[in-house]
């Protein structure tokens, strides 16, 4: 369905509809400018910031280019300096946290959907009712217990590997979600033909449904990545600067100094969301469909 | 029996492990919350077990609500709300609305006024709590000094460091954020009304604006519906980026889940489950009349 609702983006932006431009389409782009220009004024400030020295942090400055490019900032936020604290562990915590973690929710929520989208059993729909809930939970209301269960099974080491399996948790309504809607239009011909040719459930999975799952599995894994990569409310409750994601070592970075050093803040925000946007702009097609298809109904 | 189990035994060890693990650590995870709620673990002793605590029923209910404290966190995630709500939907409407039809730059366009949501609310709380500097006049800095270059001096202000509407400063960014996801939506809205309704109009003799006013933006009610659930569910749970602009400890930016948080930290965790249970209920009033509607719908 998310992808579908993808093709509808797109439609009718195809070539050829381009039109002598009008009145009308010239006010929308004077206006659609307006609204761009508006948008990117923060991206201007970190970028400009960035690069600026102290010598450039004057409020007088505030809205100059540099008066001079320097990279000091870019390098204090990746590798830390004395007052600054390093945003490459946190950016490599959060690599080994986001890509097991979605691998394995998407891996889950794809078998969730082949079951309720092609292999119903009785009362499958309540069942897959009380999983969607979960969708809805706001997560401060099972936090405290959370936080104590975690503690007291020590089977998972605190940091990086009980997020992922949080993340796996929780992320299983969504996952599940968009699975089942996606597999839903695998036509049902194609499972009795199987089922015809003597594949029970399992064969079934396996070499019909998950060989069609391609762009399901790539709409759900940019959803989880970019979630987990950017979550913050798991990562205060369950780790700390020193073994938590970037999103922990930004914070500290940008609220730890008592005189906040905004040129490596904003370098780290960088670095921070580099992966997301490149996701974003490699696979921005697909993310709306992620987006879409998070917002349950469209 | 044996039939039952050969035909429905693989599907249902499949979900098994989803089902019971979504039981723990949603359904038991939120009824322990709840009893948590209705003690009196107020202090790290008892929060350790190292002291005894007892059951008190509703009373942190009463005497949170009844607090000039909270009273003025859910004050504050109202108008949070219908700042985030009504920006992102008059935003993300107007935006799809000029996109909808052809013009030159679309795509990139829609990329742009989409971008803002590819990032976490802890990066752009980095920008915009420079942009959001309180310094007026001469140690004007962010946007306060942006408004005395372009000569609107008039709109500086004090941005979120005002305990009555502080905190729609922050909501402003939260609208910058996710008024491009709005807009995605109302994009798929505008897409999935049928060419033949948009025919059907115009031989009727709709034009331009009639077009829009009586044939297409009737369609679009059930997507604004979407809109309002998915931003309105967003909003109850504002932490990130208060976190990230003010601070946890800043009184005229508190909200119920940056008082959670504040409780908890403080090892009160009898408040911090309450505050968890009032956003749960406060979650329920909005989704469930929501979630009966849409499924009323299917059917």
């Amino acid at each position: 369905m998310a992808v579908r609702i993808e093709d509808r983006l797109t439609a009718r932006t195809a070539p050829g509809t381009a039109r002598r431009p009008t009145v009308g389409s010239s006010i929308r782009f004077l206006l659609l400018l307006f609204f761009s220009i508006l948008v990117l004024i923060p991206v201007y400030v970190l970028i400009v910031t960035s690069f600026k020295g102290q010598g450039d942090a004057t409020a007088a400055n505030a809205w100059n280019l540099p008066t001079q490019w320097i990279v000091d900032n870019w390098k204090n936020a990746w590798s830390g300096s004395v007052a600054i604290p390093a945003q490459a562990p946190g950016v490599l915590r959060s690599i080994a946290l986001v890509v097991p973690a979605s691998l394995l929710s998407a891996l889950l929520g794809s078998m969730n959907g082949y079951v309720f989208a092609k292999w119903r059993f009785p009362y499958s729909n309540l069942v897959f009712t009380f999983l969607l809930f979960g969708m809805f939970l706001p997560y401060q209301a099972v936090m405290v217990p959370l936080v104590e269960l975690m503690l007291s099974i020590d089977i998972l080491p605190s940091g990086i590997p009980q997020l992922i399996f949080l993340h796996v948790v929780y992320g299983i309504p969504i996952t599940t979600l968009i699975f089942r809607n996606y597999y839903t239009s695998i036509p049902q011909e194609l499972i009795e033909a199987a089922r015809v040719d003597g594949a029970g459930f399992f064969r079934t999975y396996r070499s019909v449904v998950l060989p069609n799952s391609v762009p399901g599995f790539v709409v759900v894994l940019i959803w989880q990545f970019t979630s987990i990569w950017n979550d913050f409310l798991f990562a205060v409750f369950f780790t700390n600067a020193s073994n938590g994601p970037v999103t922990i070592t930004l914070n500290n970075l940008a609220q730890g100094s008592i005189l906040a050093n905004y040129g490596a803040s904003m370098a780290g925000a960088l670095i921070a969301s580099f992966p997301t946007i490149l996701v974003y702009v490699l696979l921005g097609r697909y993310f709306v469909g992620g987006l879409m298809a998070g917002s349950v109904k469209a | 029996m044996h039939r039952f189990f050969s035909r429905y035994g693989p599907p249902i060890a499949m979900v098994a492990p989803s089902v019971i693990l979504i039981g723990i650590f949603v359904y038991w995870m939120i009824g322990q919350n709840v009893a948590t709620s209705m003690t009196d673990i107020h202090t790290a002793a008892q929060a350790s077990g190292a002291q005894p605590h007892t059951f008190v029923g509703l009373e942190n209910y009463t005497a949170l609500l009844g607090s000039d404290d909270f009273q003025h966190s859910l004050k504050n995630l109202l108008l949070y709300t219908v700042v985030f709500l009504g920006g992102t939907l008059a935003f993300g409407f107007v935006w799809s609305w000029l996109l909808d039809q052809p013009v030159k730059g679309q795509a990139v366009f829609r990329s742009i006024l989409l971008a803002p949501m590819a990032v976490s609310f802890i990066a752009a709380g980095v920008v915009w709590r420079w942009l959001l500097n309180s310094n007026q006049g001469e140690s004007a800095s962010g946007l306060n000094r942006l408004f005395q270059i372009v000569g609107l001096d008039f709109l500086q202000n004090n941005w979120w460091n005002n305990v009555s509407w502080g905190i729609s400063a922050i909501a402003m960014v939260a609208v910058w954020q996710m008024s491009g996801y709005v807009m995605a939506m109302f994009l798929a809205g505008f897409r999935g009304v049928p060419d033949e309704l948009r025919e059907a109009g115009r031989v009727d003799g709709a034009t331009g604006w009639q077009l829009y006013r009586h044939v297409i933006f009737p369609q679009l009610r059930p997507v604004a519906l979407s809109a309002v659930i998915v931003i309105a569910h967003m909003s109850l749970k504002a932490f990130d980026l208060i976190m990230s602009i003010s601070k946890a400890a800043n009184y005229q930016t508190k909200v119920p889940a940056i008082d959670m948080f504040l409780f908890k930290g403080s090892y009160d965790y009898a408040n911090a489950a309450t505050v968890g249970t009032i956003l749960l209920g406060i979650v329920a009033i909005l989704i469930i009349p929501y979630l009966v509607h849409v499924s009323r719908a299917d059917s």
